[in-house]
């Protein structure tokens, strides 16, 4: 039977505060945390796809409407958007190297230019959806459309606003959990040990993004040619 | 953790690459390719965007299998909702009963 | 031996902070486990006050408008507050670390958090139920749900949103487990076939209830501000809600059979004490039931004006799709041949799983059939098909892990007698209360009416007959379970003489599960082969 004290082992939990007591070792929390958030973007995938599929249902059987009424939405907002939001993948993915190399300062900054390029998109949308209900579009009892594709314009926009909305709620608690990281970050607790919970909400982060990519073709480039 | 750190080079490139993507599909949008081909280009151009984010920002080229297996999973699985959703809208008018 | 009492995870701590904030799988699981009572209690009330509605032709008891009340609660709260987090939930939650080799799952605060969740998600629907309930049928379907139905139907509709959560927080945990944490030398294929199911059943969780709740949220929506994703004379199309529904709903079934299948698998190796015959097969039948389940479920809108191609694909693939479940049958029945079979109330549950569920799957068959669908769409046939599943099929399933595990969870034997009694009552009583409801729909009697004609009558008597048995048969085990905690006989590490990590540690297990982490070397359902034993 090997003498346990004749080597010194060394206990990963008492080593590392990080270390939860279900895991053997660090990385073990790591790849396991990593798939449980690839799982959560699975779900979000089938979650969005939903809407998705009803677009798309629609979108087929009302072609031309959907194009006449697509028009409607500002191209220069929405492209803004999209390259702002491109712009906060970069930040996110920079914040992500920085707190895996454990540079405080560069963290906290680009993890607050990506909150400020996600304000930016919400306050774009803000702008849209209020040009939408001033002009009555918005679905609901006070929805007045009239013009090319109008039979089908309440369905067009119900699409569109529960679409956006939805996107628009997942940036919110994104830029909610930047706030918290940035905060954490500051504090040092980020570093090479430990930056898991910087890299989870860069996969979130960048899912957002991705939702947007679909998104922004789809409904604002419709009708163009 | 485990794998090699991206340049923030690279980061720059696929931003650049990401934002000319998006130029592009504006600009196409304008053109009149026909019904078909404009949503053709339009979904490839948004699936290659896709790929270079899923591939550098998300790490997924440094990703263990499995990762890449959940992915595919989950993209599979929405093309089978898509799929036969649409396959009964669009044959709703096949074969009188 | 020693007198210092040994620590488990129930005296560990006391008081109801250590329970409200408990990160322990196991207590998580007990908290599961009290909450679904609870529901479940409550959809049998809903379920007697159909049977005895249905005592007579007329609509005597109740209105029509409350006896849609009561078949649609009767439902909901069936399906999404019972039946879908019941095993995973509660055995799941508590064996799976103890299974693998871990000291819990992977993520315990998310754990924690489903608990909540679907604590939240059922007080929502409870209070909708109270101040008026829904009438929609469990289905809410448009554009009734969504512009005529004048019901609570936006927070039930919140309440099944909320409680969808929970269970796609339980399948992440539970894949994430699976994956990562199994203990040195437990391979995917020396995994217990519990484990499997689960493995399975999670991935229908994660993939297929996020569909619902954004149909939900849509219908949510829909009702509020009328915006026409559903509602004809908008251009919206009823049929998109269907298959936005069923794309879920389907699957949903399979989260509901499928651990009860993997329990079948565990107690029915340990009581013929003889390995399980094609563990291969049943794991990887557990993998195809999810992923096909996917593909069928057109198989519920072959009257509602899907286009036939669709219909005929969809018929097709849901032929296919018994077959994974048929194999599973087969092998069972193959590993009870020659086996030394001990009648102990799990046991007993188990065998009543085997015939009641391919009695179910069998007439799934007919509704499989295009043709025959046409026929008995919408009867009581149907009901007593997917009863004979859910309650012959899913609860005996859950009954047996209740039977099997309890001395496990609780450190308590029961009283075997009154557990076969009961075992016996519920097959009688459920026999009695659905066989006759194949007959009545062969015989065109429509599910979710209230009134029937008079020559339906001598059957439905008998059904309701058959459900107060049911009932008993359901309320003798919560007596003598209860009972057992203060009085039953210790119960030692492994009563059973059972294969699977869980019987390695004490009854009830300690906090952390595991003093060391054990090494696994040795196949699953390694029991001795008869003729090395008789050597």
């Amino acid at each position: 039977m090997p003498d346990s004290t004749s080597v010194a082992a060394v206990d990963p939990h008492a080593a590392s505060a990080h270390l939860a007591h279900q895991f053997e070792d660090a990385e073990q929390q790591y790849e396991t945390a990593s798939l449980g958030m690839w799982l959560f973007i699975v779900q979000e995938i089938m979650f969005f796809g939903g809407l998705f599929t009803a677009y798309a249902v629609y979108r087929s059987m009302y072609p031309n409407a959907f194009a006449q009424v697509s028009r409607n939405l500002d191209v220069v907002f929405g492209t803004t958007n999209t390259l702002v939001l491109i712009g906060s993948s970069l930040t996110m993915a920079l914040a992500v190297r920085a707190a895996r190399f454990g540079t405080r300062r560069q963290l906290v900054t680009y993890l607050l230019w990506t909150m400020l390029f996600g304000t930016v998109f919400l306050g774009i949308k803000g702008m849209e959806y209020h040009h939408k209900w001033v002009e009555g579009f918005v679905p609901g009892p006070g929805f007045h459309y009239t013009g090319a594709g109008a039979e089908h314009a309440q369905l067009f926009f119900s699409l569109y606003f529960a679409m956006t909305g939805l996107h628009a709620l997942h940036m919110v608690v994104g830029i909610v959990l930047l706030a918290i990281l940035a905060v954490m970050g500051a504090r040092g607790r980020f570093g090479p040990a430990y930056s898991t919970p910087v890299e989870m909400a860069g996969l979130y982060w960048h899912f957002v993004d991705v939702i947007w990519i679909f998104l922004f073709p789809m409904l604002y480039l419709l009708g163009r040619h | 953790m485990t794998h090699r750190e991206t340049s923030t080079r690279t980061y720059l490139s696929v931003f650049v690459a990401l934002a000319s993507l998006t130029t592009l599909t504006v600009a196409v949008a304008y053109v009149n390719l026909g019904e078909h081909w404009n949503n053709i280009v339009a979904l490839s151009i948004s699936i290659t965007k896709t790929a270079l984010v899923a591939l550098f920002f998300m790490h997924l080229r440094d990703s263990k299998r499995l990762t890449w297996l959940i992915v595919g999973g989950g993209v599979f699985w929405l093309v089978v909702l898509l799929g036969f959703t649409l396959s009964d809208v669009a044959t709703r008018g096949w074969l009188a009963l | 031996m020693g007198t210092q009492k040994s620590i488990d995870y129930l005296n560990v701590d006391y008081g109801i902070r250590s329970w409200l904030l408990t990160l322990d799988h196991k207590r998580i699981a007990l908290l599961y486990l009290i909450s679904i009572t609870v529901m479940f209690a409550l959809g049998g009330i809903f379920a007697m006050l159909i049977r005895l509605e249905l005592l007579t032709p007329a609509g005597d008891l109740v209105q029509s408008d409350t006896y849609n009340k009561l078949f649609t609660m009767h439902g909901i709260i069936m399906i999404f507050f019972f039946l879908v987090p019941s095993i995973p939930s509660v055995f799941g939650n508590f064996l799976l670390p103890l299974m693998i080799g871990a000291r819990d799952l992977a993520f315990p605060k998310l754990n924690l958090l489903s608990w909540y969740v679907y604590v939240l998600g059922a007080i929502f629907t409870l209070w909708a139920m109270v101040s008026g309930g829904v009438d929609t049928g469990w289905t809410f379907y448009t554009p009734y749900s969504t512009t005529a139905s004048t019901t609570n139907v936006i927070p039930t509709a919140i309440g099944v949103f909320v409680t969808g959560f929970s269970s796609i927080l339980t399948g992440v945990n539970f894949i994430a487990t699976i994956h990562r944490m199994r203990a040195p030398g437990l391979t995917w294929f020396r995994l217990p076939l519990f484990v499997w199911a689960l493995y399975a059943t999670s991935l229908i969780m994660v993939l297929g209830t996020p569909v619902l709740a954004i149909t939900i949220l849509l219908v949510g929506l829909e009702r509020a501000f009328h915006i026409g994703i559903f509602d004809p004379a908008l251009g919206g199309d009823p049929l998109l809600f269907q298959h936005l529904f069923w794309f879920y709903s389907h699957p949903a079934v399979y989260i509901m059979i499928l651990p009860s299948m993997g329990v079948v698998s565990e107690v029915i190796s340990c009581f013929a004490k003889k390995r399980i015959f094609g563990y291969n097969f049943i794991a990887a039948s557990s993998l195809a039931i999810a992923l096909f389940g996917f593909l069928v479920w057109g198989h519920h809108m072959f009257v509602s004006g899907e286009s036939v191609y669709a219909a005929m694909v969809f018929s097709v693939l849901s032929f296919a799709v018994a077959v994974p479940s048929a194999v599973k049958v087969f092998n069972w029945a193959a590993t009870l041949y020659k086996g030394t079979i001990e009648l102990s109330a799990p046991m007993l549950y188990s065998l009543g799983f085997i015939g009641l569920f391919t009695v179910g799957g069998l007439t799934g068959l007919f509704l499989a059939a295009l043709g025959l669908d046409v026929h008995v769409h919408d009867t009581y046939f149907v009901v007593a098909h997917f009863h004979y599943i859910m309650v012959g099929g899913a609860i005996m399933g859950y009954m047996a892990a209740m039977h099997f595990w309890w001395p496990k969870v609780t450190g308590r034997m029961y009283s075997q007698l009154w557990a076969k009694i009961s075992a016996l009552t519920i097959f009688l009583g459920f026999n009695l209360t659905f066989f006759p409801q194949f007959v009545l729909g062969y015989l065109g009697m429509p599910r979710r009416y209230h009134t029937y004609p008079p020559e339906f009558q001598v059957l439905n008597v008998l059904s309701t007959a058959g459900a107060s048995i049911l009932a008993l048969g359901y309320l003798i085990p919560l007596i003598y379970l209860i009972y057992s905690l203060r009085n039953g006989e210790r119960a030692p590490a492994n009563p059973w003489k059972a294969t699977g990590l869980e019987w390695t540690v004490p009854s009830p297990p300690p906090p952390e599960n595991f003093d060391v982490i054990p090494v696994v070397d040795e196949e699953p359902y390694a029991y001795p082969d008869l003729e090395v034993q008789s050597a």
